[in-house]
């Protein structure tokens, strides 16, 4: 492609990336706020959060608090931490109702243990993986903050955080990363096969490992679907025809019915179709 | 900052550990925002505060008189459910410090935003 869209971790650091012009299009594009709102959705739903509960809930790159909104109107509490303080003075524009906390998560949650009954994280957690110092080293930072992550989740808690991995060496890395701190679980993929909406969401539990959701697929988006099924049977037309008597009544509706069929004007059906007529005549 | 979001933060600077709390508070500007009451959420919690903490950071702002401990049966008395609602999540702090009680490192609070970013001495990797 003649302009190929650069990745923004390339080009410097989060808290610079992140600042008042990048910041409005969070606030003011319908877009991606639906796209934000879409992932907080899928997640909390991975997250497997009892029924009728109100959770206490940890959101990792917060940004201007779009993700807390749907975590809000779900009926949880949450508390976000983001690096860019853009973003956050964004959040505190738009009045947010969690909490919120200027902070780098690759120097550690900064949780006592046992805080949170779940995470989320939207599109943040790849900044992890590019060193914009010379003294970052993406390994130490990933490990650095999953087990500080861990240590700040209730036992047995969830947590989902979707990512845009670069390649599949990143994705390793971050999944090496989390299991070293004790998280087990793994990598849950909506739409594999769409370059657009392909998603990428590490689940990661702490405590018991369970069966890991399966990811979404475009056959479960076919089944809503309005459109009519196509099908390749042919109707069997010769067959039926062949009982019929000639010139009866039926043989006579039946042809009226075939010519409607292939779109042609035919008289409507009445009491006297079919029926022979007088000698009179 | 709530004051929940206190009673659970810790300092996270390099060699603390789990001595890197409670926070210390010292609050210039405090502001009371109202938040719908959910007593199913405040019981829910009552649990992980640490309490001490919780009516240390009280004295500090000068609040009316926190109980010393959690009443007996707590989850069905609304009138405790109540006081500690309106301490937990509608005092919200929006100047001032945080202090780490183990190396001294002070977190600035700004519009009601913690800065708990670290410098690269004070981080653990």
């Amino acid at each position: 492609m003649a302009s190929r869209s650069r990745r923004p971790e390339h080009s410097g650091p989060p808290e610079l990336f992140y600042d008042q012009n990048e910041a409005r299009k969070y606030v003011r594009n319908s877009r991606m706020i639906d796209i934000q709102t879409k992932m907080t959705e899928r997640a909390l739903e991975l997250l497997c959060l009892p029924e009728g509960q109100p959770s206490y809930l940890l959101d990792i790159g917060c940004g201007s608090g779009l993700s807390g909104d749907y975590i809000s109107e779900e009926g949880h509490y949450w508390v976000g931490i983001d690096i860019s303080p853009a973003m956050l003075d964004a959040a505190l524009d738009r009045d947010t109702e969690g909490d919120l906390l200027l902070g780098d998560m690759g120097q550690g949650v900064p949780f006592r243990p046992g805080s949170f009954d779940g995470c989320i994280s939207i599109s943040a957690v790849q900044w992890l993986c590019n060193a914009n110092k010379k003294s970052d080293i993406p390994a130490r930072r990933l490990y650095c903050f999953f087990s500080s992550l861990y240590s700040a989740l209730v036992r047995g808690a969830r947590a989902v955080l979707q990512l845009y991995p670069e390649n599949s060496e990143q994705l390793e890395l971050i999944t090496t990363q989390a299991t070293r701190a004790g998280f087990t679980g793994g990598v849950v993929v909506d739409f594999p096969n769409s370059a657009k909406a392909k998603k990428f969401y590490l689940c990661l539990f702490s405590g018991p490992s369970t069966s890991l959701p399966k990811g979404l697929t475009e056959s479960q988006e076919a089944d809503q679907a309005s459109e009519s099924a196509f099908t390749s049977e042919r109707a069997p037309h010769k067959k039926a025809r062949r009982d019929l008597v000639k010139k009866s009544r039926e043989w006579v509706l039946e042809k009226k019915e075939r010519r409607r069929r292939q779109g042609k004007e035919v008289r409507p059906d009445t009491q006297y179709t079919g029926r022979k007529r007088k000698p009179r005549f | 900052m709530k004051l929940l979001t206190h009673n659970l933060l810790s300092s996270h600077v390099r060699g603390v550990g789990t001595r890197g709390f409670p926070l210390r508070l010292q609050a210039t500007e405090v502001r009371i925002n109202p938040v719908e009451f959910n007593p199913d959420f405040v019981a829910r919690m009552i649990p992980k505060v640490e309490w001490a903490a919780l009516v240390q950071a009280a004295d500090t702002l000068n609040l009316a008189e926190v109980p010393k401990e959690p009443t007996e049966g707590y989850e069905h008395d609304e009138t405790f459910l109540r006081k500690m609602h309106h301490v937990l999540l509608e005092v919200d702090v929006l100047e001032g410090t945080l202090q780490c009680p183990e190396s001294g490192r002070l977190f600035p609070i700004s519009r009601g935003i913690p800065n708990m970013l670290l410098n690269d001495e004070e981080t653990e990797t």
